[in-house]
């Protein structure tokens, strides 16, 4: 600090406390409205209280779900969810380090083409071209399957282009004390390589695992049926129930069960996440 | 940059990019060259026969007043998007910045929507603001403001750029608490042996030099309430009422896959992909230069 000014400080508590308050909020009524019971709804305005019944709503959700979401139990989405999270997250990492390497290590015609066509998917978001991305999809036979719901979100350029940045970083004389013990591209790549990209990896795999667990149009577009519902998507169908008021305390629990495994990995890996974050984006 | 020692093969980099080079063309460029295709063409309604129609697609967009419309409140929810969530985490980060006890605590807070699907962002508040129940429209009505955001388009709105921004904040806290922490404290140490008051050194000095972050998050905000929010719109108000919250990204989806006109949609895509390409050429321009005044 500076100079003391203790009213300043004051100020810029009180200024963090209310951000806080208002950051916290929502997610604190979502958790008092999930753990009420259908008629405390009736109530005006619900409560800021918790109530009784978390455990019978959490369980209601979690085993038998509910029928305007196609009745599947929120434990197979939360699966499905996790599935392609981690597809998605494994996938991309596996193929961008590969294709990095390949970029900075090795000399080859057409390379810079390879690069470019990589690098221009970094501008064509899945929402810009859904219904020919859709089509393609379709056509391969991959709706309703794990494959159809992560491979197309597998590519992209931004995991390239950090493991790029990241190689061209690592010092020349490890290729040539390698070549001289005579190691191969596979061998280096393995023994060298990988090794020192462990922390960017792991940083990545958050970013990418929280980017995945929150698809939402992609999964909605390629499922039909129920049983690859994905958490997040699967929520929409319960809040916008034709003609009937959303079962709030049981939409609610299905929202914290949702949100619990990106926010408790952002909480839990803050320093790695951060670090992932911004390193990514600069 | 490149390396100077490299390997030489024949075959081994090409079954390293193998996988994802087939997945970019396959699911990349081949979805574009045929939103390009289908932007040109017209299909009768059961899809049996297809006309070339050249423009004409693009023509019919741009006279279709609700496509006009869906254009200019997307304007109109991006910049207040943008606006709010970025001032709002400019304040608390430059209060972060400044506090020492309890920093760890305010940023696990503040950091934690990050996590957030903005569909889930969505449904928190649709439950807050909800005409009947929510606890944020009883203390409207307790002021003498009737909340509705199933009927009144302007109440809707306000809850998509609340839930939009209220999402985003978190973010664009952590870059621009970033951005604070890398400014050398000589400089502030230096202003404020001149004088200068906290106020003052926050306009003249810090601001200016955190004018690279600035820019750079305006544009992935933008991108963000572009096109990250269909997820937010599809849960909460479904673009309505009356169109009033229809953003581009949903108006596609809807014309696409809801009123099956393939050759509109497809040309909407173009222009979205328009904007994208426009977007990130704006940002390599200027992020790379640097703006610092």
């Amino acid at each position: 600090m500076v100079e003391h000014r203790p009213w300043l400080t004051i100020f810029a508590h009180a200024v963090l406390v209310l951000g806080a308050f208002v950051l916290v909020f929502p997610l604190w009524v979502a958790f008092v409205a999930s753990t009420q019971s259908a008629v405390s709804f009736n109530q005006i305005p619900m409560s800021l209280l918790p109530g009784g019944h978390f455990i019978e709503n959490y369980s209601a959700v979690l085993t038998q779900g509910l029928a305007s979401a196609g009745a599947v139990p929120v434990v197979k989405m939360l699966m499905n969810s996790l599935i392609m999270a981690i597809m998605i997250a494994v996938g991309k990492i596996a193929i961008s380090l590969l294709s990095a390497y390949a970029i900075v290590y090795f000399r080859f015609p057409f390379r810079k083409t390879i690069f470019w066509l990589i690098f221009t998917t970094l501008m064509l978001p899945v929402e810009v071209r859904i219904l020919p991305t859709y089509g393609v999809v379709a056509s391969l036979g991959m709706l309703n399957s794990y494959a159809g719901l992560s491979i197309p979100l597998i590519a992209s350029a931004t995991a390239t282009f950090l493991f790029r940045q990241y190689f061209l970083t690592v010092p020349e004389e490890l290729l040539e004390a390698a070549r001289l013990d005579g190691a191969g591209p596979w061998r280096f790549f393995r023994d060298v390589l990988l090794p020192l990209s462990r922390t960017n990896i792991a940083a990545l795999f958050v970013i990418l695992f929280i980017y995945g667990w929150n698809q939402y149009l992609w999964p909605l577009l390629v499922t039909t049926d129920p049983n690859y519902y994905t958490i997040v998507m699967g929520i929409q169908r319960m809040v916008t129930v034709a003609d009937a008021t959303p079962q709030w305390q049981l939409v609610m629990a299905t929202v914290i069960l949702a949100l619990l495994p990106p926010v408790v990995v952002v909480i839990g890996m803050q320093r790695l996440f951060i670090r992932g974050l911004v390193e990514i984006e600069k | 940059m490149e390396k100077r020692v490299f390997f030489e093969r024949r075959l081994t980099p090409y079954l390293l990019v193998a996988a994802q080079l087939a997945i970019t063309l396959i699911f990349f460029f081949w979805p574009a060259a045929q939103a390009f295709y289908q932007s040109t063409i017209s299909q009768d309604a059961f899809g049996l026969s297809t006309t070339f129609v050249g423009l004409a697609n693009f023509e019919r967009l741009f006279s279709d007043s609700l496509y006009l419309h869906s254009i200019e409140i997307t304007l109109v929810f991006s910049a207040l998007v943008v606006a709010s969530s970025l001032s709002i985490a400019l304040l608390l980060a430059a209060m972060a910045d400044r506090v020492i006890r309890g920093s760890a605590v305010y940023k696990t807070l503040l950091i934690w929507p990050y996590a957030l699907a903005p569909a889930i962002s969505g449904v928190l508040w649709l439950l807050l603001f909800n005409p009947t129940i929510g606890v944020v429209s009883f203390a409207l009505r307790k002021v003498g403001y009737s909340w509705n955001n199933f009927l009144s388009g302007t109440d809707a709105m306000i809850l998509i750029v609340a839930a939009a921004a209220w999402k985003q904040v978190s973010y664009n806290f952590l870059f621009f608490l970033a951005g604070l922490q890398s400014i050398p404290r000589s400089l502030i140490e230096a202003a404020a042996i001149d004088g200068a008051s906290p106020f003052k050194r926050f306009w003249t000095i810090v601001f200016p030099l955190l004018s690279p972050t600035t820019f750079f998050l305006v544009v992935v905000n933008l991108v963000y309430a572009f096109f990250d929010t269909f997820g937010l719109v599809h849960t909460t108000t479904a673009g309505g009422p009356a169109h009033a919250t229809e953003i581009l990204v949903y108006k596609v989806y809807r014309d696409g896959f809801v009123g099956l006109d393939v050759g509109g949609s497809a040309a909407q895509s173009v222009v979205l992909m328009a904007i994208v390409v426009l977007l990130t050429a704006i940002q390599f321009r200027y992020v790379e230069r640097k703006v610092v005044y």
